[in-house]
């Protein structure tokens, strides 16, 4: 508990970030800082079942990405006012954040009950593949979903409507991602506690073990896979308000593995290690790029290095520092 | 080295507050042009082209575009819709750019400009040409200096139709640009074809389709197959011995300067549509075909001439307004106007703000070992793209 | 019914063409179990050194005798300086690691070689078409390829069956001490099979030159067709490979071929088209997912 006090630090400066740069012309900083969010939140998603559970996902844009989509399609259909079925009964769109986006994650979900009931029955490299199969049909799918423009993509008109809140004031915005972070976190950190995460973790260690405990194993993993991919939904639906629009190229595998990189590059298995990581990776790739347009050939080696030397991630690095003791306990 | 640090803010301080103090002063505050474009990872070859044949542009004037200074804020977008989207903004809200350009492909375009427009910046479009932007979507403060999507397959459309061809095949990637290619090569030939067939974006054997092709008996093939996907399709073709049986027809895109080197001998003497030609034959075109060698040494291709046509035709708006964007009506209506001289000679824009143009009819030669195009004819003279009706400005 | 042969053919060559890229990232998944995403990239490399050799002399076989063992330096380098340190790692770690290793090459290639893609034409003798059956020319490189990748198949079965390197590598695989105490330096020994595998990946990027584009990237698309033919067939087995390559092969070949014209039977004419394209571009995927499902472990797990 002692390592709360940097933290508290972090959440401050977050939630005075809009106004000091708006006194220093430097208002473009808040849309970054949202994107950063934004990725950490898809990062704690995937953490969920590759720190915690063990389950390398290589597919988990394709969550995103659909959460993305519903957001798009639902305002779409709002904007023309065209029913998005008639039968059995008329449904139209909508752009209201309340109902849009948990319908974002509830597809979400759905999508990764059905890939995670199948995929779980593999394993390791296997389990790596499959996820990235299926990523990469569902990326074909919108690719070719020409009502929706395909791989062109989807302009949305406007950002969602949330209540009295006006979402297309960035700073608004940027409030309101940083309470469902903020609100994601305490729930995972509950959840991690508690005795499903415990035994999350256990499998995590040694399925065998579990299993032969009498814990139905292939239940747990599949649920945490749902709660993540329902995350990474809800994520999804974000960066279809940040950037008002959505195209396949939220599904791509390298998107997946930026996800990876994420989660790995703050620290496994570390509650906060996304957020370090979304942060370090978007500004990393922010910083090089104004500096050469042949970023890449820095950004490779410089994942290489953190793969070879500081296994915990960035979070170890910065909290080790702090208090050495409890990421020694932990890792 | 943290004073060190401390230093060099100070003196970036300093010169910010001179900069501000000195605006007032004098009116040739330069002009801001933000650049998006992808100068990494797949394509970049086109990004890198139109960068190039912008600078050239502004390096002529000594930095400046029709008598201004410009400055000329160049980010790489890395192809990614979001990328994208996170520069204009950071490029409106902190460098203050009043005139953008630079974006390569529709999506990129799609997810950028209607946004940035609104916000009041004038976008000049080098290449990407959706026909959402041109149509339903259009808007004021958006220029398209090059082409919409479909002009250069309605072309092949046309040619093809009055070569009297009559059983064609043709074949896209599965996506929008590949259904809009085809639909805009059917707008002119005729609905009648023997064969429509949808590949997979990004595939690299064709010998599925090449082989279904033949066993279809064609008497001509049309394809639109942009970067690798082209150089593949067109090797095999030729590998499985059916150049010289069925001839093919595309669009530039798989004829380009950018290209052509890799198909190698395969793409000789297969005809295509471009609006530009190195040897269209106008003063501004040679200057521009022989200082682009001269500064890049490599022949420029079709986007290069974009990206100059692209700057020449800011800097003829910004002359006629003194370089002085808050006289926005004027600027746009100077923009509208077209008066530079376009290397491809006659140019000018629809109500759209999209290219009324001459298509030419080109045919892959070799010039020494160079594999280049010459120009065998024209399509269309003046033509104009077919969702002018659908805009409503 | 010809057009059917003449489409399971192009099934089987495009099979092949796997199988060379196959080959070696499940030699060196199998035996070292390290998951190599910059496999591509070498495949990439080879591709580019034997096209600016090609380009340089105008010899096709010039370029494929230097890339063969410069693109198997190269691998060996990588392997010595990052890939040895990951052998103990787990596959994560190794999955991402490689991927900054795809972005490292990436842009190595396009600063050496420039944006553009590049010229790569096969020998001369090889350029024509022959007639398989009445009707169809096919052509010979395409012929050749086949030819080859039936002699890599071999070749591999008879190194990892037959030989004392082949011995070595196989009890190293499972038991590292007991080959260390025969005197032989494992982790050389690990560098020389990561040589090979770099060379076969050179020898896929050389032979698929002259039909697809040399381009930055064109590892990766084609890398995760691969992975998708390792994880069908089981990873670390030459048989598996062999077997997946073919299957993905002919499915994806198939099912372009054919699709779209099946679904029109029962579908608008636009609509199956699209339908047909898109489902042809998932086939490989759903066959990947519907085997793992059957076989969780793939069609030939290595071990029993």
């Amino acid at each position: 508990m002692r390592d709360l006090w940097p933290l508290a630090l972090v959440l401050l400066a977050a939630l005075a970030l809009p106004f000091v740069v708006a006194g220093m012309d430097l208002a473009y900083v808040v849309g970054i800082a949202t994107r950063i969010m934004i990725y950490a939140l898809a990062g704690i998603s995937l953490n969920l079942i590759l720190g915690y559970g063990g389950m390398v996902s290589f597919g988990h844009a394709a969550f995103f990405g659909t959460g993305a989509y519903v957001v798009g399609i639902l305002s779409t259909h709002a904007t023309y006012g065209e029913p998005l079925t008639t039968w059995p009964f008329e449904v139209g769109g909508t752009e209201q954040a309340l109902i849009a986006w948990p319908l974002a994650m509830l597809a979400a979900g759905l999508l990764a009950l059905v890939i995670g009931a199948l995929s779980l029955r593999t394993a390791g490299l296997y389990f790596i593949m499959i996820t990235l199969a299926f990523a990469q049909m569902i990326f074909f799918f919108f690719v070719s979903l020409q009502a929706y423009g395909g791989e062109d993509g989807l302009s949305l008109f406007a950002r969602s409507q949330a209540g009295p809140l006006d979402l297309g004031d960035d700073r608004q915005f940027y409030y309101l991602v940083l309470a469902l972070l903020a609100l994601v976190l305490f729930l995972k950190s509950r959840l991690i506690e508690a005795r499903f995460g415990r035994v999350l973790q256990g499998i995590r260690d040694n399925e065998r073990r579990m299993r032969a405990l009498g814990y139905p194993t292939y239940r747990y993993k599949l649920v945490a896979f749902v709660i993540s991919g329902a995350l990474a939904g809800l994520a999804g639906a974000l960066i279809a308000n940040q950037t008002e629009f959505v195209s396949p190229a939220f599904l791509d595998w390298p998107r997946s593995g930026d996800f990876i990189v994420i989660v790995v590059l703050g620290g496994m298995g570390r509650l906060y290690g996304p957020l370090a990581g979304a942060a370090l990776f978007l500004l990393l790739e922010e910083v090089l790029a104004a500096w050469t347009e042949h970023w890449m050939i820095i950004l490779g080696p410089i994942l290489v290095l953190l793969v070879l030397y500081a296994r915990g991630g960035v979070w170890d690095l910065i909290a080790g520092r702090l208090s050495r003791r409890k990421a020694g306990a932990d890792g | 080295m943290t004073k060190g640090l401390l230093g060099t803010r100070r003196l970036l301080g300093l010169a910010a507050a001179a900069a501000l103090l000195a605006a007032p002063a004098s009116a040739a505050e330069p002009v801001k042009i933000g650049m998006i474009t992808t100068l990494s990872g797949g394509g970049s070859a086109l990004g890198i082209d139109v960068r190039d044949g912008f600078q050239l542009a502004l390096d002529e004037e000594g930095g400046m575009l029709g008598g201004h200074k410009v400055e000329l804020v160049v980010e790489d977008d890395g192809r990614k819709p979001d990328k994208a989207k996170e520069i204009a903004d950071r490029m409106v809200a902190r460098d203050k750019v009043q005139i953008m350009t630079g974006i390569i492909w529709s999506n990129l375009a799609i997810a950028v400009v209607p946004k940035v427009t609104k916000d009041g910046v004038f976008y000049v479009s080098p290449n990407a040409g959706p026909s959402l932007l041109a149509g339903k979507g259009c808007h004021r403060n958006y220029f398209n200096v090059a082409w919409q999507n479909d002009n250069l397959h309605e072309a092949m459309g046309k040619h093809v139709k009055d070569q009297g061809f009559e059983k064609l095949y043709i074949l896209a990637p599965n996506y929008p640009a590949g259904k809009d290619a085809l639909s805009g090569f059917k707008r002119f030939y005729g609905d009648d074809v023997i064969g429509e067939v949808y590949t997979k974006l990004g595939q690299k054997d064709y010998a599925a389709e090449i082989a279904a092709l033949r066993d279809a008996k064609p008497d001509a093939v049309f394809f639109f197959l942009p970067g690798g996907m082209g150089i593949s399709f067109l090797k095999q073709y030729s590998q499985a011995g059916l150049m010289n049986d069925v001839p093919v027809f595309g669009p530039a895109f798989s004829f380009d300067q950018t290209i052509l080197g890799a198909v190698g001998d395969a793409a000789l003497g297969v005809v295509n549509s471009s609006q530009w030609n190195k040897d269209i034959d106008n003063a501004a075109n040679k200057a521009f075909v022989e200082s682009f060698q001269k500064a890049y040494g490599r022949l420029p291709s079709l986007y290069a001439s974009q990206g100059y046509d692209a700057a020449r035709l800011i800097a003829s708006a910004l002359k006629a307004v003194g370089g002085d964007l808050s006289k926005a009506d004027a600027f746009r209506a100077a923009l509208k106007a077209a008066e530079f001289d376009s290397v491809r000679g006659s140019f000018k824009f629809g109500a759209n703000h999209h290219p009324v143009q001459d298509i030419y009819v080109r045919e892959v030669v070799k010039e020494g070992d160079l594999l280049t195009n010459k120009i065998i004819g024209k399509a269309f003279t003046d033509h104009a793209d077919a969702y002018a009706g659908d805009c409503k400005m | 019914m010809l057009l059917l042969i003449e489409q399971v053919l192009n099934g089987l060559q495009l099979g092949v063409t796997l199988f060379l890229l196959a080959a070696g990232l499940t030699l060196v998944l199998g035996i070292m179990n390290l998951v190599n995403l910059a496999h591509g990239s070498l495949y990439m490399v080879g591709a580019f050194i034997c096209a600016s050799v090609a380009g340089a002399t105008g010899s096709f076989l010039l370029g494929l005798v230097v890339a063969l063992p410069a693109t198997a330096l190269v691998g060996m380098a990588v392997e010595l300086v990052v890939l040895r340190r990951l052998y103990a790692r787990d596959h994560l770690d190794q999955v991402l690691a490689t991927f900054g290793l795809i972005l490292f090459f990436n842009e190595l290639v396009r600063i050496l070689w420039g944006p553009r893609a590049l010229f790569l034409d096969g020998p001369s003798w090889l350029s024509g078409t022959v007639e398989i059956l009445p009707g169809i020319p096919y052509p010979a490189f395409r012929l050749a390829i086949i030819v080859l990748g039936l002699a890599v198949a071999l070749f591999l079965a008879w190194l990892t069956t037959r030989t004392r390197l082949g011995m070595l590598i196989r009890a190293g695989a499972s038991n590292r001490e007991m080959v260390s105490a025969l005197g032989v330096d494992v982790r050389w020994l690990y560098t020389l099979v990561f040589g090979i595998g770099a060379m076969l990946a050179a020898l896929a990027g050389v032979m698929a030159g002259p039909i697809y584009a040399v381009e930055v990237g064109m590892g990766e698309s084609i890398l995760i067709l691969t992975f998708v033919v390792i994880v069908i067939g089981g990873i670390g087995s030459i048989r598996g490979a062999f077997v997946g390559s073919l299957l993905v092969g002919v499915v994806d070949t198939l099912g372009r071929a054919f699709l779209p014209g099946l679904l029109k039977l029962f579908l608008m004419p636009a609509t199956a088209d699209g339908v047909g394209a898109s489902l042809a571009s998932m086939a490989i995927y759903i066959l990947m997912a519907a085997v793992l499902i059957w076989r969780p472990r793939g069609l030939f797990p290595a071990h029993a």
